[in-house]
C-alpha cells in the first residue's frame, strides 16, 4: 500500500486576530494538528492599541483542504476574520530579506552592481562585507539570493510573505 | 464595592451562572477554591475518585439535563487526567467548563511541583481555553467561558487559574449579556437557504432525513420540530449514534441508526436516496463508509451550526449554517405557509419495506440453549424498563452498538454515549452525572466487562452520594469489538483481546456496598433484571452472555453501504492493506 497525496496549490491567507496570549500557538498548532502545510507565517500588530494582529500565512493545499483551512481558522474564538487573498482576487505580496555577503576585490564590485539591478539597499558595510536589504516578491528574492551565492553569500534573514488585496477596500 | 479573593469571585460567578453541581477532586493548587466552596455552601460538590471520571460525569450531567457540566481539578496530574474527558466532550460537542488549578504565576515555567502546561496541553482539545493571570479578569473570563461552552456548537472550555490569582483580591460584578468581540455564532439561516431546502424536500422522490447530535444539543424543542417535519413530509428518518432519541424508535418513519453498525434499511436508503438532508450530523467516517460510494446519486443538504463541518469529508450541494432547532422551526413554518401537500413517497416506502423485510437486526439464537445472546439481553432490558423512560449510558464496544441497535429510544437526552472519541470508561461516571441531574430517573450503564474496569473506582462515588445507578454488564470475557475485528481482518488471531483475571463482579459490588447480581442463563434473565429494578440503591449486574457473538450488520472499514455484512458466515477473515489501514 502507498500513501496518496492531494495535488496542492499555493494560497496566501490573511488572518485578523485578537491579540491574546497563545493565539500564534493556537493557529500554528491547528495547522500541525490537522496536517496542513505552512510555507511561511508572519505576524504583527496592526492597530494603535495593539489589540489586533494580522497573520499572513502562505500554505499549499488542494481546494477542499483550503476550504477547510479557512473554516477551521475562522472558528477559533479569537479570530475576527479570515481571507483567502489568492482566491478573493488580485493582491500584492512582498517579502523583505537581509542578505549578508562577503565582498572583497572584484566580488565586491559585482555584488554592488547586482544589488543595484535588484534595487537592494546597503544597510551595513565593512571593508570585507555588505548587508543588503531587498524587498519584492518571493521569486525576486530567491533570484537575488541565488546570485549572491555566487559572489560570496554569508547568511540570509527573510521576513516571510506579507500580502494585501489591491483596490480601495479592506479585505 | 469591596474586593474579594479570586476563589470567592469564582464561586460567586458560578452561582450567578446557575451552577448547581461541580464534579471534582481537590489538590494543592485548588485549595483556596475548595475552601471558598466550603464556606459558601451554595454549590454541591461531587467528589469523584479519578479526574477523568469528573469530566465524564460532567458530560453525562450535561447530556441528560441540557445544562453545562462543570469540573474542578487541581494542577498537573489533575489537569492531565481530565484531558481524555475534555477531548471526549470536544468530539461529541458537549458543553463543559473545566476549572483547573495552576501553580502560582511566579512559578509558571519553572517545572514546579505538580506543574503542567495546562493551556498548552488542552489548546487543541478544547473549544477555547484561558490562563487567568489577573483576579480582576477572573469573573469576566468565567462568564465568557460559559458563554462559549454553551453557545454555537457546544464544547469544553478550560479555565486555568494560578493559585496566587485564587488568593489575591479584586472586585467582581456580574456582567450583563456577553457581546463577544470575535465569537458570534450564527443561529438562524437566511430565509433563501431554508426556502431551497423546503423546495428540495417537496420535490424529492426518495428523501432521507439524516439526523445527529446537533438536534439533541438544540434542546427538546428541536426533537419536537423534527417529529413535526416528518409528519408534514412523510420522509424516512435515520440518525447517527449521537442523535438517537431525537426521533422515536417506535415511529413507522424510523429506519434505525445508519453507518458501520446501522440497519440495512437505513444504509440502503442513504445509498439509493435522491435527497439527503443532514440535520446536525457531520458525515463521520463511521457513517459514510467509503466516501466515493457514499449516497452516490443524491443531492446533499447539510444543516450545521459549525461551518467547518460543511464540505469537510463529503461535498455538499446545499449548505445551511444554522442551529438545528432554528432551521427545523423555519422549515416547518415555511412548509406550512406554502401549504405543501404531503409528497407521495409510496414507491420509495415500498422499496424501504423491501429492505426492512431482511430483518437485519435478527440474530441467531438456539431455542434449546441456556446461553444468553447479548442482543436478547438488551431487548429484555428494554422491555422491562421502557415504561420508565430510562437514561441509558454505555461504555465503548460491542455492548454499545448492541444497545444502540436493540434498545429503542423514544426521547432526547436519554442516550449518553461516547461517540466521536470512543472512550472506554465513559459509562459509569456519565451515569453518575446523569443521575445527579435527574434524581428520580432510572439510569442504567450498559457496559462490557472490559470497559467497566476503566473507571470502576467510581462505584464509591455512587455509594457516597446514594445514587441508585444500575450497571448492566454484558460479560463475554472478551474485548468483543477488538476480537470481532481480529476475526474480520486477522484470521481470528486474538492478540490480547481476552479479558483474563476478571474480578468477581458480584463480590466487587458488595465490597462497595452495592447490590451485586449474576445472571448466567436465559431463564434467569428477566428475573435478574426485575431484581435489579426492584432494588432502590445502586446495582451491578454481571450478565454472562454468549462469548463469541459478534455485532452485525456491519459495514467493514472502507467499504460502501452496499457491502454490508449481515451475518457471521459472510466474514472472510482477511482484508487487503488499504482496508487494514483504516480505523
Amino acid at each position: 500500500m502507498h500513501i496518496r497525496e492531494e495535488t496542492a496549490e499555493r494560497h496566501t491567507l490573511a488572518v485578523i486576530v485578537d491579540n491574546e496570549p497563545g493565539i500564534l500557538a493556537r493557529i500554528a498548532g491547528l495547522f500541525t494538528a490537522r496536517g496542513y502545510n505552512i510555507e511561511s507565517l508572519t505576524v504583527s500588530e496592526i492597530t494603535a492599541d495593539k489589540a489586533v494582529s494580522r497573520i499572513t500565512i502562505v500554505t499549499s493545499a488542494g481546494p477542499a483542504t483550503l476550504e477547510q483551512i479557512v473554516a477551521q481558522l475562522d472558528r477559533l474564538v479569537p479570530v475576527h476574520r479570515v481571507h483567502d487573498l489568492t482566491a478573493e482576487g488580485d493582491h500584492v505580496e512582498r517579502e523583505l530579506a537581509m542578505v549578508k555577503v562577503r565582498g572583497t576585490g572584484d566580488h565586491r564590485i559585482e555584488a554592488l552592481r547586482l544589488a543595484d539591478v535588484y534595487r537592494a539597499r546597503v544597510v551595513d558595510a565593512t571593508t570585507s562585507s555588505f548587508v543588503f536589504e531587498v524587498t519584492g516578491g518571493r521569486a525576486k528574492i530567491d533570484k537575488f539570493v541565488e546570485l549572491m551565492a555566487e559572489v560570496g553569500l554569508i547568511e540570509v534573514a527573510r521576513t516571510g510573505i506579507v500580502a494585501i488585496a489591491r483596490g480601495s477596500e479592506a479585505a | 464595592m469591596t474586593e474579594k479573593s479570586g476563589a470567592d469571585i469564582l464561586v460567586e460567578a458560578l452561582c450567578d451562572l446557575g451552577v448547581e453541581v461541580v464534579f471534582g477532586y481537590p489538590g494543592g493548587a485548588v485549595l483556596p477554591i475548595y475552601d471558598a466552596m466550603f464556606r459558601s455552601k451554595r454549590i454541591k460538590h461531587v467528589l469523584v475518585r479519578h479526574e477523568q471520571a469528573a469530566t465524564h460525569a460532567a458530560e453525562g450531567y450535561a447530556r441528560a439535563t441540557g445544562k453545562p457540566g462543570v469540573v474542578l481539578v487541581t494542577s498537573g496530574p489533575g489537569a492531565t487526567n481530565a484531558v481524555t474527558g475534555i477531548t471526549d466532550a470536544l468530539m461529541d460537542s458537549i458543553p463543559m467548563v473545566v476549572i483547573t488549578g495552576q501553580v502560582p504565576t511566579t512559578l509558571i515555567g519553572s517545572d514546579a511541583f505538580q506543574e503542567a502546561d495546562t493551556v498548552g496541553i488542552t489548546r487543541h482539545c478544547t473549544k477555547h481555553n484561558y490562563l487567568v493571570k489577573d483576579p480582576a479578569r477572573l469573573g469576566a473570563v468565567i462568564h465568557e467561558a460559559f458563554h462559549i461552552a454553551t453557545s454555537g456548537r457546544p464544547g469544553p472550555v478550560v479555565v486555568d487559574i494560578p493559585k496566587d490569582v485564587q488568593v489575591a483580591s479584586a472586585r467582581y460584578a456580574k456582567p450583563g449579556p456577553i457581546q463577544h468581540k470575535t465569537y458570534r455564532p450564527a443561529l438562524k439561516a437566511d430565509r433563501a437557504a431554508i426556502e431551497q431546502v423546503v423546495d428540495l424536500l417537496a420535490a424529492a422522490e426518495r428523501p432521507v432525513l439524516y439526523t445527529g447530535g446537533g438536534i439533541i444539543n438544540a434542546g427538546p424543542g428541536a426533537s419536537q420540530l423534527l417529529r413535526e417535519l416528518v409528519r408534514l413530509t412523510g420522509a424516512p428518518v435515520t440518525s447517527t449514534l449521537m442523535g438517537l432519541g431525537a426521533f422515536p424508535a417506535s415511529a413507522p418513519q424510523w429506519l434505525g441508526m445508519l453507518g458501520m453498525h446501522g440497519t440495512y434499511e437505513a444504509n440502503l436508503a442513504m445509498n439509493e436516496a435522491d435527497l439527503i438532508v443532514n440535520i446536525g450530523a457531520r458525515f463521520d467516517d463511521r457513517v459514510t463508509g467509503r466516501l466515493d460510494a457514499f449516497a452516490p446519486n443524491s443531492r446533499k443538504v447539510h444543516i450545521d451550526i459549525d461551518r467547518s463541518s460543511i464540505n469537510k469529508t463529503v461535498r455538499i450541494d446545499h449548505a445551511v449554517v444554522a442551529d438545528a432547532g432554528h432551521a427545523l422551526e423555519d422549515m416547518v413554518r415555511l412548509w406550512k405557509a406554502r401549504q405543501h401537500p404531503k409528497p407521495d413517497l409510496d414507491a420509495w416506502w415500498r422499496r424501504i419495506e423491501g429492505w426492512r423485510a431482511r430483518q437485519c437486526l435478527s440474530f441467531p439464537e438456539d431455542a434449546a440453549s441456556d446461553v444468553i445472546m447479548p442482543q436478547r439481553a438488551i431487548r429484555a432490558l428494554h422491555e422491562a424498563t421502557k415504561a420508565r423512560q430510562p437514561i441509558i449510558t454505555t461504555e465503548v464496544g460491542q455492548h454499545q452498538m448492541w444497545a444502540a441497535q436493540h434498545f429503542g429510544f423514544e426521547l432526547p437526552n436519554k442516550w449518553l454515549t461516547s461517540g466521536g472519541l470512543g472512550t472506554m470508561g465513559y459509562g459509569l461516571p456519565a451515569a453518575i452525572g446523569a443521575q445527579l441531574g435527574n434524581p428520580n430517573a432510572l439510569v442504567i450503564d450498559i457496559a462490557g466487562e472490559a470497559s467497566i474496569q476503566m473507571n470502576i473506582q467510581e462505584l464509591a462515588t455512587a455509594t457516597q452520594y446514594r445514587l441508585p445507578v444500575k450497571i448492566f454488564i454484558l460479560n463475554n470475557e472478551y474485548m468483543g469489538m477488538v476480537r470481532q475485528w481480529q476475526e474480520l481482518t486477522y484470521e481470528s488471531r486474538y492478540a490480547e483481546s481476552y479479558s483474563d483475571s476478571l474480578p468477581d463482579f458480584v463480590k466487587l459490588a458488595e465490597a462497595y456496598d452495592w447490590k451485586g447480581i449474576r445472571i448466567d442463563t436465559r431463564e434467569q434473565l428477566d428475573g435478574g433484571i426485575a431484581d435489579m429494578l426492584a432494588h432502590d440503591g445502586p446495582v451491578m449486574v454481571d450478565c454472562r452472555v454468549a462469548k463469541l457473538a459478534n455485532c452485525f450488520p456491519m459495514i467493514p472499514s472502507g467499504a460502501a453501504h452496499t457491502d454490508m455484512i449481515l451475518q457471521a458466515n459472510e466474514v472472510s477473515g482477511t482484508m487487503d492493506d488499504e482496508a487494514k489501514a483504516l480505523v
